[in-house]
C-alpha cells in the first residue's frame, strides 16, 4: 500500500486510491464539483487543482492516483491561487442571482466563495445569456446561466438512470445543459440530478420558493415507499409553518447508504411523503353512526371499542386483525402481542396485493411497496395474499363478528363487490390508519394513527436489514403511533404493556423474537444491521457523509 | 521547370496523388522495404533518424511508436491526424492533395511498425476536395494491391478509412479527435491512459500527423542517419515551413530543419513587402509566442525556439510588419481560441470567452490600463490548468504578446492608438 504525505501528513492507503479520496481520508477536504464518489471520474471544473512535488503542473486531486512516496500540497500558495481563479472563472458567466436563486444556503458556489473566493472581482464585461427557468422534466427545473457545466447531471443519467436524457450542447463558454432534443427528463430517478447539482442549476419543480433551506431541519429517516427501505432525510419547516403551504415536511433528500441506496432514492420515494399534510388526515379518534363520522376522545373510542370486542369474545364469537406492512417492527411485535395474549388471536394476515402489478425495476425500485413486509415475516405474521383472501371469504360467510383493520384500502386488492359483500357481514369493523379512504369509510370506529415522518422505529427490508427512523415531525393533532394506540387498548382488557418509548418495544423484541437478538437502536447506527440469521447480527461501519465541508 | 529541392516538395510538383508519378520516382518501393524488415527494425531506424511529431508537439516519433504494448490482446489503430487547423498552418492540404501516394506508403509502414491492420485518416470537414482526392489514391492503391487483404503481395493486410470532421479546432487534439472518430462530442480525454495504450475504442492507438508520416518512406529508403543528418542534434530532417502574412512570397517552404528564421523569410520568402521593418513574427501557428525582429536569428527547430519561450509548433510562421496592430492581431487570435473552446474544463471555457471580450474592448478604445495586467493574470489561470493543450494554446499568445509587445497594449489602454516613438516620453514622463 502507498504511503504519500497530504499537507505535512504522512498517511497510508490503499492501491488505486485517488488522491481526493486519500486526502477526504486524512480529514483534509478538496473542494469539488464535477467529482462525485458515486459517478465517473472526469476532470472538468479543475477546482480539485493541488500541487504534487516532482510534477511540473498542478494535477487534479479527483483523478491522480496517489503513487508510493508522492508529496501532496493541498493549500500551497500555487494550489489555492489556481482554486482561487478556477472559482472566479466560474463566476465569470454567473448570474450571481443568490437572492432569488432557490439553492442559496446549500450552493458550493457560495460555500467555496466564502472559503476562498477573491472579494475583489475584477470580471466587468457583459454576461453570456442562457435559457432560464426551462422545465426540462416533471420534476426539475433548469437555470442555465446558473450551470458550471460539470456534468454530474449528464453523469448521473448515463451511469445511473442510464436513460441519457441530458447533453451539453454548444461549445466554449455557450455550452449549454439541455435535454437532447425531444427528450424530456422523465425517468425514475430524475429527481437526483437535483441533488448532486452542487449550483442552483437543477431545482426541484415541488420545493423550489416554498421555504429557504437554512429554515429546514434534518432527520435520518427510511423511505417507506417499497421494500428497498432506501435511506433518506425528511427536511422539515416546523418553525415557519405559514411558508411551503401549511407543509410540515418540505422534502426528502437520500441519505448514503453504500449498503441499500449508495448516493439515490426514486421519485416515487421522494414525492411519496405528501400524505403526511394531506387533507386526508384522519386527526381525531371517529364513531360512525347513521352513516355520519362523530369525534370522539380517545378514552371514549377505546372505551367503546373494548366494550363491543370483549361482548364479541364472551359470547364466543370471532374477532379478526388484517395487520399491514405498512407499519414499522414496533407497531408489529406491539400487535402480535395484542392478538396473541389479548385477542388470543394467532393467524394475522397483513398482505394485500394489488389488483394491478406496481412498476419495478432491477435497481431500486421493488414490487413490493411495502417497506415492513419482511420484518412482519420474522415476527410471525401471515404475509401471503391469500390468508386475507380466506379472511374475507370468512366474513362472507358470517363468521367473523369484528375485524380490525390496520391501514389497508382493501378496494386496491380487492374488486368493489368481494369488500363490500364481506365488510357487510362484518358487526363492526374497526379501522386504524392515518389517511381517509374506501375501506376507512365502512368502519364504525376508525382510530388515528400516525405517519412514519411522525414517530421512532424501524422497518427490515427485503434484504433483512433492519434500519432506524425517527420522528421527524410530531403526531397531527391527536394520532398515535400504533403501538400506542395497541397498549392503550391492551389496557382496557387489563393487559400492561410496559412500553413508553418504541425503543422499548424493540429493546423487548429483541429479546424475544431471535431474528432481531443482540439488535438496539445504538447499534442499529445509521446503516441498519441484517438479520439475525446465524447467530450475530452484522454490522456496518461509521458512515462517510458526502459533501460534508471541513471548513477552516 | 528546374527540379525542386527537397523530399516532399519535389513529390507535390510532380503530382504524386495519381500512382503512376509516384512509381515514377520510386514510389512503395520503401514500403516493400519495411515490409521485409521486423517491426521492431523499422521503429529503431525511425527512431534513429529523430523524426519527431510535425503536427506541432514535436513528440519523437519513433519513441512514440515504441509505446504500443507487444502482443496485445486488442486490436492496434493508426490515426492519420489531417485536421490541420491551426491558423497560419496550410501544409499538410498540399500533401494530400499532391504527394497523396506518399501518405498512403507513410501509413503503411507505420502500421506494419506498431501491429494495426486498420488505420483512419481524420480529415478536417472544410478539407472537402482533399478528401475527395485521398479517397480516389487509397482507391486507386487498393486497385493495385497496394492496401487490402495483401499489402504489396504481402502477408501483411491494411485497410485505411477516410473520416471527415465537422470542423472544429479542438479535434485536431489527438484524444479529441478519438472521441469524434468514435463518433462523440470532440471532447478531450484525460491523460493517463495515453492513446497508444488506450485510444480508439479503448485499443491501443498511435496518432500521427500526416507530414509526419509522409517523411516515413524516405526514412525507410535512404536510411535514418541520412535524415537525421539534415537536421540538428535530438531533431532531423527537413519540413514544411508555412509562410504567410507580410512577405513578398506567401507558401510553402521545404527547409532543413537548422534554417533560421530570418532566412526562410528573407532568402526563400522574398522578404517584406515595401522593404518594412518586421515588428513580430508568429514561428510555429497562431498559439506560439511571437518573437521580436532582433530575434529572427534563431533555427526554426523544436528545442532552439523552446528556450525562446516560444514553439516551433506545426510550422506556420506568420510574418508582421511594423504597421500592424498587435491588439488588433490578438483579439483575432484569442477570438479564435475563444470560438474554438470545446467548453469542458472551466478555465478555457470561461477565460478564453474573458480574455475576447476584454481585448474587444480595447480594441473599442475603452481599455483601461489594469486590463493588460488582468489578461496577463488571466491567461496565466488558464496556463496548465486545462485538460487539453487548447488552453495552453490560447493562454501562450497572450502571454507572449504581453512579454514582448506590453508597450502595444499599454498604450491602446491608455492613449487608444497603437504604439510610436510619442508614447515612450510620455509614460517616462507620467
Amino acid at each position: 500500500m502507498p504511503t504519500i504525505t497530504i499537507d505535512g501528513k504522512e498517511l497510508t492507503v490503499d492501491e488505486g486510491k485517488t488522491v481526493i479520496q486519500a486526502a477526504e481520508e486524512a480529514g483534509i477536504y478538496i473542494p469539488r464539483y464535477c467529482y462525485h464518489p458515486g459517478l465517473r471520474i472526469v476532470g472538468q471544473c479543475r477546482i480539485c487543482l493541488v500541487e504534487i512535488e516532482k510534477m511540473p503542473k498542478l494535477q487534479v486531486a479527483c483523478y491522480t492516483r496517489v503513487q508510493d512516496g508522492m508529496v501532496v500540497h493541498v493549500n500551497s500558495e500555487k494550489a489555492k491561487r489556481a482554486r482561487q481563479q478556477v472559482l472566479e472563472f466560474l463566476l465569470v458567466n454567473h448570474p450571481i442571482d443568490c437572492p432569488v436563486c432557490d439553492q442559496a444556503g446549500e450552493c458550493y458556489l457560495q460555500e467555496y466563495y466564502m472559503q476562498f473566493g477573491l472579494y475583489d472581482p475584477k470580471m466587468i464585461e457583459d454576461k453570456n445569456k442562457k435559457h432560464k427557468a426551462v422545465p426540462v422534466g416533471p420534476h426539475v427545473m433548469l437555470d442555465s446561466e446558473r450551470c458550471i457545466l460539470c456534468t454530474r447531471c449528464v453523469r448521473f443519467c448515463d451511469e445511473i438512470s442510464k436513460t441519457s436524457e441530458l447533453g451539453v450542447f454548444n461549445r466554449g463558454d455557450r455550452s449549454e445543459l439541455l435535454p437532447y432534443p425531444g427528450k424530456t427528463l422523465d425517468n425514475p430517478y430524475s429527481a437526483n440530478v437535483v441533488d448532486i447539482c452542487p449550483v442552483g442549476a437543477l431545482t426541484e419543480r415541488d420545493f423550489r420558493f416554498k421555504v429557504r433551506v437554512w429554515y429546514l431541519d434534518e432527520t435520518k429517516s427510511v423511505c417507506p415507499g417499497c421494500a428497498t427501505g432506501c435511506n433518506i432525510e425528511i427536511h422539515t419547516s416546523k418553525a415557519r409553518p405559514y411558508k411551503n403551504e401549511g407543509r410540515r415536511i418540505a422534502r426528502l433528500k437520500p441519505r448514503y447508504n453504500p449498503e441499500v441506496n449508495d448516493y439515490w432514492i426514486c421519485d416515487y420515494g421522494r414525492y411519496g411523503f405528501l400524505f403526511v399534510d394531506d387533507d386526508s388526515r384522519i386527526q381525531q379518534p371517529l364513531v360512525q353512526k347513521d352513516g355520519q363520522f362523530n369525534e370522539v376522545e380517545w378514552d371514549n373510542a377505546l372505551y367503546m371499542i373494548h366494550g363491543v370486542l370483549n361482548q364479541a369474545l364472551e359470547n364466543g364469537k370471532s374477532v379478526r386483525i388484517l395487520g399491514s406492512p405498512q407499519m414499522s417492527n414496533e407497531d408489529l411485535y406491539a400487535l402480535k402481542r395484542f392478538g396473541n395474549e389479548v385477542l388470543e388471536i394467532h393467524d394475522i394476515p397483513v398482505t394485500v396485493k394489488p389488483l394491478e402489478k406496481p412498476y419495478s425495476d432491477d435497481f431500486l425500485i421493488r414490487e413490493d411497496k411495502n417497506p415492513n413486509t419482511r420484518g412482519a415475516a420474522l415476527l410471525g405474521f401471515d404475509t401471503d395474499h391469500a390468508a386475507t383472501e380466506k379472511l374475507l371469504a370468512d366474513c362472507r360467510n358470517g363468521g367473523v363478528h369484528s375485524l380490525i383493520i390496520f391501514h389497508h384500502d382493501l378496494f386496491k386488492g380487492f374488486a368493489a363487490e368481494d369488500v363490500r359483500s364481506a365488510l357487510d357481514k362484518v358487526e363492526t369493523v374497526i379501522f386504524v390508519g392515518s389517511n381517509m379512504q374506501p375501506t376507512a369509510e365502512l368502519a364504525t370506529y376508525i382510530l388515528p394513527a400516525c405517519t412514519w415522518a411522525e414517530k421512532d422505529g424501524t422497518f427490515t427490508n427485503h434484504a433483512g436489514r433492519v434500519q432506524k427512523f425517527d420522528a421527524a415531525v410530531d403526531p397531527l393533532e391527536n394520532s398515535l403511533p400504533e403501538w400506542k394506540i395497541l397498549r392503550r387498548l391492551a389496557k382496557q382488557f387489563g393487559h400492561a404493556f410496559a412500553y413508553f418509548e418504541a425503543e422499548d418495544v424493540f429493546r423487548d423484541m429483541a429479546k424475544k423474537v431471535p431474528a432481531f437478538a443482540g439488535m438496539s437502536y445504538r447499534a442499529l447506527g445509521d446503516r441498519g444491521m441484517v438479520i439475525n440469521e446465524n447467530g450475530r447480527p452484522s454490522q456496518q461501519a461509521e458512515v462517510k457523509e458526502e459533501l460534508t465541508v471541513v471548513s477552516k | 521547370m528546374a527540379e525542386t529541392q527537397g523530399i516532399l516538395m519535389p513529390l507535390i510538383q510532380s503530382e504524386c496523388q495519381i500512382l503512376k508519378n509516384y512509381r515514377d520516382r520510386g514510389g512503395y518501393e520503401a514500403a516493400k522495404k519495411a515490409l521485409s524488415m521486423t517491426p521492431d527494425e523499422v521503429i529503431q531506424e525511425v527512431q534513429a533518424s529523430n523524426l519527431r511529431g510535425l503536427g506541432g508537439a514535436g513528440f519523437p516519433t519513433g519513441r512514440k511508436w515504441a509505446f504500443v504494448p507487444k502482443n496485445s490482446p486488442k486490436p492496434v489503430y493508426l490515426v492519420v491526424n489531417c485536421d490541420e487547423s491551426e491558423p497560419g498552418t496550410f501544409k499538410d492540404k498540399y500533401i494530400i492533395t499532391k504527394a497523396t501516394h506518399a501518405l498512403i506508403e507513410g501509413i503503411i509502414i507505420a502500421s506494419y511498425a506498431i501491429g494495426a491492420h486498420t488505420a483512419y485518416i481524420y480529415i478536417r470537414g472544410e478539407y472537402v476536395r482533399q478528401a475527395e482526392v485521398l479517397e480516389q489514391a487509397i482507391q486507386e492503391a487498393y486497385d493495385n494491391g497496394i492496401l487490402g487483404k495483401k499489402v504489396l503481395g504481402k502477408d501483411y493486410a491494411l485497410d485505411v478509412y477516410v473520416h471527415r470532421g465537422a470542423g472544429a479546432y479542438i479535434c485536431g487534439e489527438e484524444t479529441a479527435l478519438l472521441e469524434s472518430l468514435e463518433g462523440k462530442k470532440g471532447w478531450p480525454r484525460m491523460k493517463p491512459p495515453f492513446p497508444a495504450i488506450e485510444g480508439l475504442f479503448r485499443c491501443p492507438t498511435i496518432v500521427n500527423n500526416v507530414e509526419t508520416l509522409s517523411y516515413v518512406p524516405f526514412i525507410i529508403k535512404n536510411g535514418a542517419r541520412w535524415f537525421a543528418e539534415m537536421g540538428t542534434e535530438r531533431s532531423g530532417g527537413m519540413r514544411l515551413y508555412c509562410v504567410s502574412g507580410h512577405v513578398n512570397k506567401p507558401g510553402v517552404y521545404e527547409l532543413p530543419v537548422t534554417t533560421t528564421l530570418r532566412e526562410i523569410i528573407y532568402e526563400h520568402a522574398g522578404g517584406v513587402p515595401g522593404n518594412k521593418k518586421i515588428k513580430a513574427v508568429v514561428p510555429g501557428g497562431s498559439s506560439s509566442p511571437p518573437l521580436r525582429p532582433e530575434e529572427l536569428d534563431v533555427p526554426a527547430e523544436f528545442d532552439a525556439l523552446m528556450k525562446l519561450g516560444t514553439m516551433a509548433g506545426s510550422g506556420g510562421i506568420i510574418v508582421m510588419d511594423e504597421d500592424t496592430c498587435l491588439l488588433e492581431i490578438l483579439t483575432v487570435t484569442t477570438h479564435f481560441y475563444h470560438h474554438e473552446s470545446c467548453g469542458q474544463c472551466t478555465p478555457c471555457r470561461e477565460g478564453t470567452g474573458w480574455m475576447d471580450k476584454i481585448l474587444h474592448r480595447m480594441l473599442h478604445g475603452e481599455g483601461r490600463i489594469e486590463d493588460v495586467d488582468h489578461l496577463e493574470e488571466i491567461a496565466n489561470g488558464i496556463m496548465g490548468n486545462t485538460i487539453c493543450p487548447l488552453g495552453d494554446a490560447a493562454a501562450m499568445p497572450v502571454l507572449g504578446y504581453l512579454k514582448r509587445f506590453r508597450e502595444e497594449f499599454e498604450s491602446h489602454a491608455l492613449y487608444k492608438k497603437c504604439f510610436d516613438g510619442e508614447f515612450a516620453e510620455l509614460k517616462a514622463a507620467s
